[in-house]
């Protein structure tokens, strides 16, 4: 059986939960297992209906002590029900929560985790999965020799798929109580902003802006096209621009649709950060920047000029006035 | 108090990233090693500030692999440290890998223990988690700011769309990224000072590896860019929706 961890927060689940559902479900079909869920925490969510993402069955552990992920108690909780449902595969997003409880999974079970996967298992000849490594600059093939799996699925590199028709059983789970060491005591959120780990679109810009006051044409661009705002790491270092928006090595790692590299020169570092990107346009009046080579349509130009016009001819297309 | 931090080895961020063998090997000809740059400049600089902030403090740094490890673990003690532990052991499995550092980490009781949020060459960010299993300690990761107060640890971690912040006893497994710490360069007293600092070697435990790397692959070049005169932005957009099917 493959066991899909679903992720959620404020009790609803995220699209790399839901990423991680249509993987898991294709990977069963592939294997002739079928696909269940585990769900921690409370959830608003009608959790029958994510049969329609091809799984048979969901197990929520519905505790409110769950809601706070420690990543000690969601791997004790999760390692828990894949043993008593007999799991072979474990599947979670390389997200935040999956980072950190994936790994641990993997160790309480002794079984190999490939973190980061960007395709379907190849079960052909063993197991062995492809992931993104080098910071994106290559892939590799890590076969998986332990009976049980652990895989990550780097967030957006499948596209979700739902069929209406069907649903899912929802089974409670008890688990062993476990005591959390972690206690939460603030959040914060970037509101009113699309978040940028999760946006389909991202708007980036670099140091050819001259200033944090110049900021207004990338986020109008941003805003007609209901993009995340990022930048580069010395645009970030300056306090031009939050560091929660800084891509690239040190920053971020982004794969979004489409990505806009406004006055950006696509240093190295920086690709590595956002060369997953299906689309990239480069907007950089010159025109031997190093961003033109990774890039899928390009504009040499002045960015003051042509990003106002950009963003009026997506509103035209948009119909926004 | 003592603090752990552990400490890998990767190609220098602007490699050429070549394959060889047949595409089953890392081609390392005219590779500049380097400290991972999450190890040194956030989890190491931030060890190293709370040892100042408290100079009872112990603190050490781990690296599992062969000899040619040796140069990136003195280059970590000339920022600060008082000793390194290396294992010799080749580090191609997180699982393994982490063995290696839990069975160092519970004989010496560590109360700390820093990681870096990825290597920059394998991008798990898993050796943290699997640390904090094998030793049943609590994890906090992708970390953007630490701050002690006694035995307690206020953590700030990125989240889907922010951050949180945490707290917790030691001890702790923390992953470190940006925001943690400013990064440092060696001054000379430092390199010198890293010459003497002991540097023991020990040999691994036996484990099996869970996982192994069958080949590698260079994603497909791009065709080229399409340029478009910007005078002329009304055809970025035309083709972004109806080729590119972006918007
Ligand atoms: C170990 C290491 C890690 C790093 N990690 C990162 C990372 O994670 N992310 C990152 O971004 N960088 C990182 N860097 C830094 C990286 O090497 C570059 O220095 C950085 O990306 C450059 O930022 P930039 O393109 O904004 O600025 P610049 O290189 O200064 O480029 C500005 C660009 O704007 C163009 N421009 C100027 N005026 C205009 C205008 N009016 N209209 C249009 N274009 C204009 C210029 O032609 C130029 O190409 C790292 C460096 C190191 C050594
Ligand atoms: N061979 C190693 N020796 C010591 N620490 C390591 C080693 N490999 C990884 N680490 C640590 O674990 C972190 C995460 O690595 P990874 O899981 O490979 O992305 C790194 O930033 C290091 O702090």
């Amino acid at each position: 059986m493959v066991l899909i961890y679903v992720d959620q927060a404020d009790g609803h689940i995220k699209k790399s939960g839901l990423e991680a559902l249509t993987y898991g479900a294709a990977l069963a079909i592939q294997m002739g297992v079928p696909a269940e869920a585990i769900l921690l925490g409370t959830t608003t969510e009608n959790l029958a209906l994510l049969g329609s993402y091809g799984i048979s069955k969901v197990h929520h552990a519905g505790s409110e002590s769950l809601n706070t992920m420690d990543a000690q108690v969601y791997a004790k909780v999760i390692s828990e029900a894949a043993t008593k449902t007999g799991a072979t595969v474990i599947i979670f997003s390389h997200n935040p929560t999956g980072k950190a409880v994936s790994s641990r999974v993997s160790a309480a079970l002794k079984a190999g985790l490939v973190a980061g996967a960007v395709a379907l298992p190849d079960t052909s000849n063993g197991f062995s999965v492809k992931k993104s490594v080098f910071s994106g600059k290559a892939f590799a093939h890590i076969a998986i020799q332990s009976g049980v799996k652990v895989i990550s699925i780097n967030p957006n590199s499948f596209y979700i798929k739902a069929d209406a028709a069907g649903t899912a059983t929802v089974e409670t789970f008890v688990p062993t109580a476990q005591n959390a060491k972690i206690t939460v005591t603030a959040v914060n959120k970037v509101t009113g902003e699309v978040p940028l780990t999760e946006a389909e679109i991202v708007v980036s810009g670099g140091r050819g802006l001259k200033g944090p006051e110049n900021w207004g044409i990338v986020e109008d661009l941003a805003k007609v096209l209901h993009a995340a705002t990022a930048c580069s790491r010395p645009v970030a270092d300056a306090h031009w621009r939050p560091h929660h928006e800084h891509v690239g090595q040190t920053g971020f790692q982004v794969a979004p649709n489409l990505y806009f590299a406004i006055g950006i020169s696509g240093a190295i570092q920086h690709l590595a950060g956002v060369n997953r990107s299906k689309t990239i346009v480069v907007i950089n009046k010159d025109a031997e920047a190093p961003f033109f080579k990774a890039a899928d349509y390009g504009i040499v130009g002045d960015a003051f000029e042509v990003v106002p016009k950009l963003t009026a001819a997506i509103k035209q297309l948009k119909g926004i006035n | 108090m003592k603090i752990l931090v552990c400490i890998s080895k990767t190609p220098d961020t602007t490699s050429r990233i070549a394959f060889k063998d047949n595409n089953t090997g890392f081609d390392d000809a005219g590779v500049q090693w380097i400290i991972n740059p999450y190890d040194e400049w956030y989890a190491l600089v931030r060890a190293i500030e709370l040892k100042e902030k408290d100079p009872t403090a112990v603190l050490h740094l781990i690296t599992v692999g062969g000899a040619d490890t040796e140069p990136i673990i003195r280059k970590a003690l000339a920022l600060g440290g008082d000793e390194a532990i290396r294992v010799n052991s080749s580090a191609d499995d997180s699982f393994n890998i982490s063995s290696q550092i839990a069975t160092i980490a519970r004989s010496g009781a560590y109360d700390l223990i820093f990681t870096g949020k990825e290597t920059i060459d394998y991008n798990a960010s898993s050796v943290g988690g699997m640390v904090a299993e094998l030793l049943d300690m609590p994890f906090v990761s992708l970390a953007t700011k630490f701050d002690l107060v006694g035995n307690t640890a206020t953590i700030s971690r990125e989240i889907e769309g922010g951050e949180e912040v945490c707290e917790v006893s030691l001890p702790v497994v923390v992953s470190c990224q940006k925001g943690v710490a400013e990064q440092r360069i060696p001054n000379m007293r430092g390199i010198m000072a890293s010459r003497t600092k002991p540097l023991k070697v020990v040999e691994p435990i036996a484990v099996d590896n869970l996982t192994a790397v069958v080949s590698y692959e260079l994603p497909p070049a791009k065709s080229g860019v399409k340029l478009i005169d910007a005078d002329n932005v009304a055809e970025l957009v035309r083709l972004l929706n109806e080729e590119a099917k972006a918007i």
